[in-house]
C-alpha cells in the first residue's frame, strides 16, 4: 500500500480500530480492574455488599484479607489443586480419545471426511447444557446404562455413577472433545503421509514411525487442542454442578456459590483473580501458537 | 479408500457412538408416555403438547431469541471491524493488547467473564444510574463481548487466505480506502460474516453461566429456565424441549453446510 493512500485512509482506519477497541476496553479490560478493586475490599451488609476503596475521609482502605484467607484456608488450596488436576486429566483423556479420531478423519476419503467433520462440529452447535443433561439420563441409578446392565444380568444392584467424579470426567470429555479433535485434525490433515510410509518402507515399526514422525508433526495441534480443553475446563461450573456430587467441589462452583449463596463479593472476586492467574499463562501460550499458525497459513 | 488400521477404525466407531448415543437417548425418551423419565411407558407425544402450552418456556425462548439476534448483529459489526484491522492494517499502536483482548474471551472460564461483567454493571449503576435493571440489555452486551471474538477470528482467517491485489489495484486507481472497503472487501468477506453471525447467534442462545451472572430478576433466558428445572433431575418435558432444539439446530447446520459446499464448488 503506497504512503499516499494509507494517509488518506488514516481516519477511516483509526475509526475501524477504535470502535471495537473501545468496546473491549470498557467491557473486557475495565471489568478486570473492578474485580481487582473489589477483591481488596471487605464485605459489609450493604448494597453493594463491599467497602468502598476510599473511606469518607478520602483515605485508601484496602486489605489483603481475602487473599490471605485463600492462601491459609486448606479447603481453597485443595479446591484449586483439584480443579487443575481434573482439567489436566480431562485434557489427557480428550487427547487419548481425540487423536485416533482426528487421525482417522484426516485419512478418510474427502467425501467421507467432510461428513465426519460435520458430525464432530454438530454437537458443538447443540446446546452445551442439553448435552450435559443427556448424561444425567444415562448415568442415573435408574438410568439407561444401569437399566441395561441389570437387564443383561451384569449387575443386580444399580452401580452408582451419577454425582461422582467419574460422571464429571465423562461430562468434561464429552463436552470438550470437539475442541481437541478440530485443531488435531487441522495439523494431521496437512501432514505428508508419504513420510510415514517411507519410514515404514525403510523398516521402521509402526510405533517407531508414529513417535518419530507423526507425533512431532502433530505437536502444534496437540498443544492448541490441549489448551483449548484445559483453560475452560479449569473453571467449569455446569458440569460439576449437574453431574458431580456435593463433595466434588471445583473452583468454578465455589466462585459461583461464594457470590450468589454467601453473597461475599470481595472473596468471590479474590477467587476469580487467583483463577485468572492460574489460566493466564496457558492463554498467552495459546495466543502464541495461534499467531504462529496464522502466519503459516498466510 | 485409504486403508484405516483396525484400531483407528474402531476408535472412530467408538468416538462417534460416544458423541451421539446420549443425544439419541434424549430423543427416544422424549416420546416416553411415563412421567418417570427413565421408565418406558409406551409411545406418546404428550410432552410436546404440554411444552407448547407452557408460557414460561415460550417467554424465555422469545427473550433468548431477542438477545441472540441483537448480540449476533452487534458482534458481527464489531468483530468484522476487528478482523479487518488485524489482518489489513499491519502494525498499529496497541495491537498486542488488541489481539489479547480479542482472543482471551474465547477461552476465559465463563465464571470469570460473568462475574467481571456483573461487577462492571453494578459499578456503572452506582456511578451513572445505568443500567437501572439487568436483563435484555446487559445480557446482550455480555454476549456481544465474547461472541465478537469468534467473528473477528473467522473474518481474519478469511482475509488472510484472500489475495490483497484486488484491493490494492482499486486503491492504486484512486479509490478511497473506505469505498474500496465497502465495494470490494465486504462482498468478499460476506460468507465469513454470515458464518460469524450464525456462530455468534448460537453461542448467545446457548450461554447459561454468563447470562446467570448479568441477568436480574425476571430476566430468565431459555438456558436459565432449563437449568433451574434440570437441577432437580431428568424430566420428560425437558427431553421434548431438547429434542426440538436439536432438530432445529441440526436442520440449520445441514442447510448452512449444503449451501457452503455448493458455493465452494466452481
Amino acid at each position: 500500500m503506497s504512503a499516499v493512500t494509507s494517509r488518506r485512509g488514516d481516519i477511516w482506519q483509526r475509526f475501524a480500530v477504535a470502535i471495537p477497541y473501545l468496546w473491549l476496553l470498557v467491557f473486557f479490560l475495565a471489568p478486570f480492574a473492578i474485580i481487582l478493586k473489589i477483591s481488596v475490599a471487605d464485605p459489609v451488609m450493604a448494597q453493594p455488599p463491599f467497602t468502598p476503596a476510599f473511606d469518607d475521609a478520602g483515605g485508601l482502605q484496602i486489605s489483603a484479607d481475602n487473599y490471605a484467607f485463600l492462601l491459609t484456608d486448606k479447603l481453597y488450596a485443595i479446591t484449586y489443586l483439584k480443579s487443575v488436576l481434573m482439567a489436566l486429566s480431562a485434557t489427557a483423556l480428550c487427547l487419548l480419545l481425540g487423536f485416533p479420531i482426528a487421525y482417522g478423519i484426516a485419512r478418510a476419503e474427502s467425501a467421507t471426511r467432510n461428513i465426519l467433520l460435520l458430525l464432530i462440529v454438530l454437537p458443538f452447535w447443540i446446546s452445551f447444557l442439553l448435552r450435559v443433561y443427556a448424561w444425567m439420563g444415562l448415568l442415573n441409578n435408574y438410568g439407561v446404562i444401569n437399566n441395561l446392565l441389570m437387564w443383561l444380568g451384569i449387575t443386580e444392584q444399580p452401580i452408582p455413577m451419577m454425582y461422582t467424579d467419574f460422571a464429571i470426567y465423562i461430562g468434561l470429555v464429552y463436552s470438550y472433545l470437539p475442541f481437541m479433535i478440530l485443531p488435531l485434525y487441522a495439523t494431521l490433515e496437512r501432514m505428508n503421509l508419504d513420510l510415514v510410509e517411507a519410514a515404514q518402507d525403510l523398516g521402521a515399526t509402526s510405533s517407531r514411525a508414529f513417535w518419530d514422525i507423526t507425533w512431532p508433526l502433530a505437536r502444534p495441534g496437540v498443544i492448541a487442542g490441549s489448551l483449548l480443553v484445559f483453560i475452560p475446563a479449569t473453571g467449569e461450573y455446569v458440569i460439576p454442578y449437574l453431574l458431580g456430587g456435593p463433595e466434588s467441589l471445583l473452583i468454578g462452583r465455589v466462585l459461583f456459590d461464594e457470590f450468589f449463596v454467601n453473597r461475599d463479593w470481595p472473596l468471590a472476586s479474590a477467587v476469580a483473580i487467583v483463577l485468572v492467574v492460574l489460566v493466564v499463562i496457558p492463554i498467552v501460550l495459546l495466543q502464541r501458537y495461534q499467531a504462529k499458525a496464522a502466519e503459516q497459513t498466510a | 479408500m485409504k486403508r484405516q488400521s483396525r484400531f483407528v477404525f474402531s476408535m472412530l466407531v467408538f468416538g462417534y457412538a460416544f458423541l451421539y448415543v446420549p443425544l439419541l437417548s434424549v430423543v427416544v425418551y422424549s416420546f416416553n408416555d411415563s412421567k418417570l423419565a427413565t421408565i418406558w411407558g409406551g409411545f406418546s407425544t404428550r410432552w410436546y403438547v404440554e411444552l407448547l402450552k407452557n408460557d414460561q418456556v415460550i417467554s424465555a425462548l422469545l427473550l433468548s431469541l431477542k438477545i441472540a439476534i441483537s448480540a449476533a448483529t452487534l458482534a458481527t459489526f464489531f468483530g468484522t471491524m476487528a478482523g479487518i484491522a488485524l489482518s489489513r492494517f499491519g502494525r498499529f499502536r496497541g495491537r498486542n493488547l488488541f489481539t489479547g483482548m480479542i482472543t482471551s474471551p474465547m477461552v476465559m472460564p465463563e465464571v470469570i467473564t460473568g462475574l467481571s461483567l456483573l461487577l462492571l454493571f453494578v459499578t456503572l449503576q452506582q456511578l451513572t444510574g445505568w443500567p437501572s435493571q439487568r436483563g435484555y440489555a446487559t445480557i446482550t452486551i455480555a454476549h456481544t463481548t465474547f461472541a465478537m471474538a469468534y467473528v473477528a477470528v473467522i473474518v481474519q482467517s478469511r482475509l488472510a487466505a484472500m489475495d490483497q491485489s484486488l484491493e490494492e489495484a482499486a486503491m492504486d486507481l484512486g479509490g478511497h480506502p473506505f469505498r474500496v472497503m465497502i465495494d470490494i472487501t465486504l462482498p468478499l468477506i460476506l460468507p465469513a460474516m454470515v458464518a460469524g453471525w450464525l456462530l455468534a447467534f448460537t453461542l448467545s442462545l446457548d450461554d447459561l453461566v454468563i447470562a446467570s451472572f448479568v441477568s436480574g430478576p425476571g430476566g430468565s433466558t431459555l438456558p436459565m429456565l432449563i437449568f433451574s428445572k434440570v437441577k432437580l433431575g431428568v424430566t420428560p418435558d425437558i427431553n421434548a424441549l431438547a429434542t426440538l432444539i436439536m432438530l432445529f439446530v441440526s436442520a440449520g447446520v445441514l442447510v448452512a453446510w449444503t449451501i457452503g459446499r455448493r458455493m465452494r464448488r466452481p
